[in-house]
């Protein structure tokens, strides 16, 4: 494998309770590089970014194709290299609705902080500073470090979801969805500080976006889902100006147009 | 004693709420008051933080503004309780911003679903109200069998789109939707935004449509309200707010769409 290379999903196939729900997907990303996942609504696509961080849960089972990290199946890591690869500081992931994943009875800042302790011995000081530039950029208020979950909307929770991802410095970020709830001027924010840890620190990123605009603006190549299976597989020109499967075409043709 | 606002099926009049957290005060509601009538849907549009949400949760009752009052169907229903209460539910349904927080994660979505309609339709009967469920659920095109999952064993669209179900199960004469498309992909959302628009043609519903996608509210609403920091800093027809933006905040808003404005496939 290129050494590049360094993530890569092969034949996935994933069912719940006995049932496919992802059927022959495969893609890869090299460092610095950004895919993005867009298609149907229920056709796998948040499914497989949690089988890339073994996060199926009970129901859940990869019962077919590999995920590789590095070369090695992640499956066939050991629980505590895979604890030390992938839950560590090597792969991050923001969630659907990450602004639901936190403690409701502790500060967002308490949250991170502990998480971000596990991985680094930076002071209370340290972490502090470094969210607060993060927060800048993303056009998020220093205050919502030492705000309750409840108290903030739902932009500002998916971008604290956003400020936990990053803050660590991932090499590969499994984004799920992290734009859906932000108005376009703090998307564009958000989607600019991806595009520049990227640039910065070489990251590769998987992201899953209903939003063909994000797509276009920040992937370098696009996968296409419908109904569990991959429909096309391409850079962004070719799936944008290009697009074979008929499915891709509607999909683009959907996209309310704003043209001044 | 009755005040009677002829028309409108909701006016809002100088709602005003703060946030007090640690002594430090959060204007998040300030002065707003407009009204939309039966059949017409109202866009609101703003940056994340500017308090739509919050409008929205006054509205239906879910938080108590500081001051200000809120009529629906020409009744104050500001500090309704008990009996009235009940009739404002009857006639107003909201689709929450996260719709997983709004599903009980032990009952199944076909429970859920079918919750008004055993609440305010009792007459149905069990078998008219699973039938009822069942077509609701067809016409946000989720199937039969999703009747029977619980919420987490559904994608975050699919429980988005059931969220539209239980709100629609009533014919409300109001529905506030916060972001219920935001976890749609185009196509989908295309049907949905259909759908919602014929349910409010057909049954004259008034319809709130809280949204960060501008150019989808072309296809569904008439009006648009923009709000930063608490204010409506402008309203207008739809066009108007899009193309004719006399607001910077609004501005904003339609020229960062733009940079992120995918191109033209060949040939179309
Ligand atoms: N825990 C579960 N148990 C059973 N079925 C599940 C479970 N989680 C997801 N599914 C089903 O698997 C399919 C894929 O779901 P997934 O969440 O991956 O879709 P998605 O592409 O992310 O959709 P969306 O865009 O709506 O978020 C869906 O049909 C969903 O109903
Ligand atoms: N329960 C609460 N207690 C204290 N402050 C709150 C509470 N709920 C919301 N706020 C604050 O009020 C402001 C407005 O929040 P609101 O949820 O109305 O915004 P929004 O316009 O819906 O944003 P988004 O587009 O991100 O969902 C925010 O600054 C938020 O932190
Ligand atoms: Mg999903
Ligand atoms: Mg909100």
């Amino acid at each position: 494998m290129n050494k590049e290379t360094f993530f890569a999903v092969q034949n996935l196939s994933v069912a719940y309770n006995g049932q496919t729900v992802v059927r022959s997907v495969s893609f890869s990303v090299r460092c610095g590089e950004i895919l993005a996942i867009v298609g149907e609504s229920g056709s796998g696509k948040s499914t497989v970014l949690k089988a890339a961080q073994g996060l199926l849960g009970s129901g859940g089972r990869v019962s077919g194709g590999r995920i590789m990290l590095y070369g090695r199946d992640i499956y066939r890591l050991s629980p505590a290299e895979r604890r030390r690869e992938i839950a560590g500081s090597t792969v991050a992931m923001i969630f659907q609705n990450a602004g639901a994943s936190f403690c409701p009875i502790r500060t967002i800042g308490e949250q991170i902080y502990e998480s971000v302790r596990e991985h680094t011995d930076w002071s209370r000081e340290e972490f502090t500073a470094q969210s607060k530039a993060v927060m800048k950029r993303i056009n998020l208020p220093e205050t919502v470090l030492n705000e309750f979950p409840f108290r903030l909307s739902g932009g500002m929770g998916q971008r604290a979801g956003i400020l936990a991802a990053v803050i660590l410095k991932p090499a590969l970020l499994l984004a799920d969805e992290p734009t859906s709830a932000l108005d376009t001027v703090t998307q564009l924010s958000v989607v600019k500080e991806l595009m520049e840890l990227r640039r910065q620190q070489n990251i590769a990123i998987v992201i899953v976006t209903h939003n063909m605009g994000v797509a276009w603006y920040m992937a370098d190549n696009i996968l296409v889902m419908r109904d569990g299976e991959p429909v096309e597989y391409g850079a962004k020109e070719q799936i944008f100006r290009r697009p074979q499967a008929q499915y891709t075409k509607e999909l683009i043709a959907a996209v309310p147009g704003l043209r001044l | 004693m009755k005040d009677k606002v002829m028309e409108h099926i909701l006016e809002v009049r100088n709602l005003k709420k703060v946030f007090v957290a640690k002594s430090e005060k959060y204007v998040a509601t300030d002065d707003v008051s407009f009204a939309v009538d039966a059949g017409e849907c109202v866009g609101i549009v703003g940056q994340s933080g500017c308090g739509k949400s919050t409008l929205a949760k006054i509205i239906a009752g879910f938080i108590a503004p500081d001051s200000g009052q809120i009529f629906l169907c020409g009744r104050d229903i500001t500090y309704a309780k008990g009996a009235a209460l009940r009739t404002v539910y009857a006639n107003m349904q909201m689709i929450f911003q996260m719709p997983e927080e709004s599903f009980d994660p032990r009952k199944t979505i076909g429970w859920s679903v079918a919750e008004p309609l055993r609440n305010l339709r009792p007459e149905l009967g069990r078998k008219q109200t699973e039938e009822r469920t069942r077509c609701l659920l067809a016409e946000v095109g989720l199937s039969p069998s999703f009747a029977d999952r619980y919420p987490h064993e559904l994608s975050g669209g699919q429980c988005q789109r059931a969220a539209i179900a239980r709100a629609v199960a009533i014919s409300p004469k109001l529905l506030i939707c916060d972001e219920a498309t935001s976890a749609l992909d185009m196509t989908v959302a295309a049907k949905t935004i259909d759908l919602l628009r014929r349910l409010c043609f057909e049954q004259q519903i008034a319809c709130l449509f809280i949204t960060h996608d501008l150019a989808l509210l072309t296809r569904i609403a008439e009006r648009v309200i923009v709000m930063h920091n608490g204010k409506i800093v402008e309203e207008g027809t739809t066009q108007q707010i899009i193309y004719g933006a006399k607001s910077p905040r609004t501005k904003e808003l339609a020229a960062a769409a733009l940079v992120m404005t995918p191109p033209v496939t060949e040939g179309t």
